[in-house]
């Protein structure tokens, strides 16, 4: 099983999201958070004072898959959420040990 | 100006008429209910700039850590204020004819009862009013110590001011035999009495409590402009009962006034737009916003002196002027005026007084100099006599009891409670549970 964590921009979410349904992926977690990589921040105005904002928001998914599923879920975040420009973001594949449901006790690929 | 001459002159015409036309003697004694309803809701108007409205523009400004501290001082200083006006603070401004300070004759209200009346409205409506400016001057100082004093040290610091600082320079424009007032300064609604004087006190606090931890490297931008917008607007409308209101009654000086108060903010709320618009490349919420708070404390001392076309001339100055102070001169000297406290009111309010004796002359369509002065040279000179005197006894007697109160208790928070935030190391509270 692996955990799929990917970093993209907040307005690709919708796209990404329905490209994850159309392969079967049924859950999904979303987390907001600031970062940056080679994309530089923008500077804000107050009253004279300018400041650089280098943290820009970023939406992060998490999907947990079957290690079959894998690749097809790398492909489908790749292209939903892709621009071209600089600060698409990034995909991390991590292996996941274990994977429980609460409600039923249910464990492994059955818990997907 | 118009209140000490007018009272004095209408009291002398009321003594000959009463000798001559008993019936002419009733005008000017008794109660106008026209005047008097206008007055009731000037003040609701006033009160209503302090909270919420300068509390939400100030709050708005700062950090989300300490947005409820900027309220609670604002919200204290006005139960404060209202409780030593009543005690004292009334009689030391307008309680006697003392060239400067009107005694305690006032004290505790004594003397003011339900029938007491001060010109065509009741003393009591008068007395309220002047109590919502005494409850805004000290509120307006706020914004250069934010974020960084101690709220039992700001509680002493606004009960001693108001006694020795507001109070009496209020008696010098404003109170029967203030030496100001009688020289013929022209302050309609408190250009010196309210914004030089509250402008300077402020950098004076600044000054003495420091810079901000972090000040200016930091970034340390408003936390819900949204707040100071919707802050800016209430003191827009309630600065109609500020000025129209400071005629005392309900006639043709106070539409002009309403007129001129409408006409200088809306010219200085662009002139600061399209400056901020050239100079940066983008016009900003913050600085159309602050623009019109600008052109209001400039229009304030001469609401009641100028007209339509001297109006947008003074909003046009202030709008730029107060545009340079608060972005450029801050940034030059260096100091921490938090919310521009001194680069608004200070600054705007001497370019206001000033230009008020300029644009009072009939032919720049004014209603006049003060009495006893003939020309534009002259009225400014007094209006300058006006700007410096406040400027120099403000910054000195604030800048004393800044000293002491730091010697004896201490001004500044510290540290720790300064990065944790005054909202919860002050007060326990936060004010986003979100």
């Amino acid at each position: 099983m692996k955990l799929v964590s990917a970093i993209i921009k907040p307005f690709k979410m919708d796209d990404v999201r329905e490209s994850l349904s159309e392969i079967g992926v049924q859950g999904i977690t979303v987390t907001e958070v600031k970062g940056f990589g080679r994309q530089k921040g923008h500077t804000e105005l107050y009253r004279g004072a300018e400041y650089v904002v280098d943290f820009l928001p970023k939406v992060k998914i998490e999907v947990a898959v079957d290690a079959s599923l894998l690749d097809q879920v790398v492909e489908a975040i790749s292209k939903a959420a892709k621009t071209g420009k600089i600060g698409d973001g990034k995909i991390f594949v991590f292996k996941l040990d274990q994977v429980i449901r609460i409600r039923t006790g249910e464990s492994g690929n059955e818990a997907l | 100006m118009y209140r000490v001459n007018r009272k004095t002159f209408y009291t002398g015409l009321g003594a000959i008429a009463a000798l001559l036309l008993p019936a002419l003697a009733q005008a000017e004694d008794t109660l106008n209910s026209g005047d008097t309803a206008w007055m009731l809701t000037s003040t609701a108007l006033v009160l209503f700039m302090t909270i919420p409205g300068l509390s939400l523009f100030y709050a708005g400004m700062v950090r989300a850590k300490n947005g409820l501290s900027v309220m609670m001082q604002c919200f204290a200083i006005t139960a404060l204020m209202s409780v030593l006006w009543a005690v004292f603070g009334y009689s030391i401004a307008f309680g006697g004819d003392g060239a400067y300070w009107g005694g305690l004759g006032k004290a505790f209200l004594k003397g003011v009862g339900v029938d007491s009346l001060s010109g065509t409205i009741p003393e009591t409506v008068f007395m309220t009013f002047q109590m919502t400016f005494a409850i805004i001057t000290p509120a307006l100082i706020v914004g250069a110590f934010a974020e960084r004093m101690k709220f039992s040290a700001m509680l002493w610091f606004m009960g001693i001011w108001l006694a020795l600082v507001y109070a009496p320079i209020a008696h010098w424009v404003w109170g029967g035999g203030g030496w100001l007032g009688g020289k013929g300064i022209l302050d309609f609604a408190g250009g010196t009495v309210v914004h030089i004087n509250a402008g300077i006190a402020g950098l004076m606090t600044a000054l003495v409590l420091g810079k901000r931890k972090g000040y200016p490297t930091t970034a340390m931008p408003p936390h819900n402009l949204m707040f100071t917008v919707v802050g800016a607007a209430m003191l827009w409308v309630g600065w109609f009962g500020f000025n129209a209101g400071s005629e005392l009654a309900a006639d043709g000086t106070a539409g002009m006034a309403m007129a001129v108060t409408q006409i200088a903010t809306a010219m200085a709320a662009l002139a600061w737009m399209f400056a901020e618009w050239m100079a940066h490349g983008k016009p900003s919420v913050l600085g159309i916003a602050s623009g019109a708070v600008a052109g209001l404390v400039a229009i304030t001392p001469a609401s009641g002196a100028v007209g339509p076309m001297g109006a947008l001339a003074i909003g046009l100055a202030a709008g730029v002027g107060c545009f340079l102070a608060a972005t450029r001169l801050k940034r030059a000297l260096g100091y921490d005026d938090s919310l521009d406290a001194f680069g608004v009111h200070a600054i705007g309010g001497i370019i206001g007084a000033l230009l008020t004796g300029v644009f009072a002359a009939k032919n720049l369509g004014g209603a006049g100099f003060a009495d006893g002065i003939s020309s534009i040279g002259q009225q400014v000179g007094v209006q300058f006599i006006g700007v410096a005197s406040t400027l120099v006894y403000t910054a000195v007697v604030t800048l004393v009891i800044l000293k002491v109160l730091d010697a004896l208790i201490g001004l500044r928070v510290t540290e720790e409670q300064e990065t944790e935030g005054l909202d919860l190391a002050l007060h326990d509270e936060r004010s986003y549970n979100l």
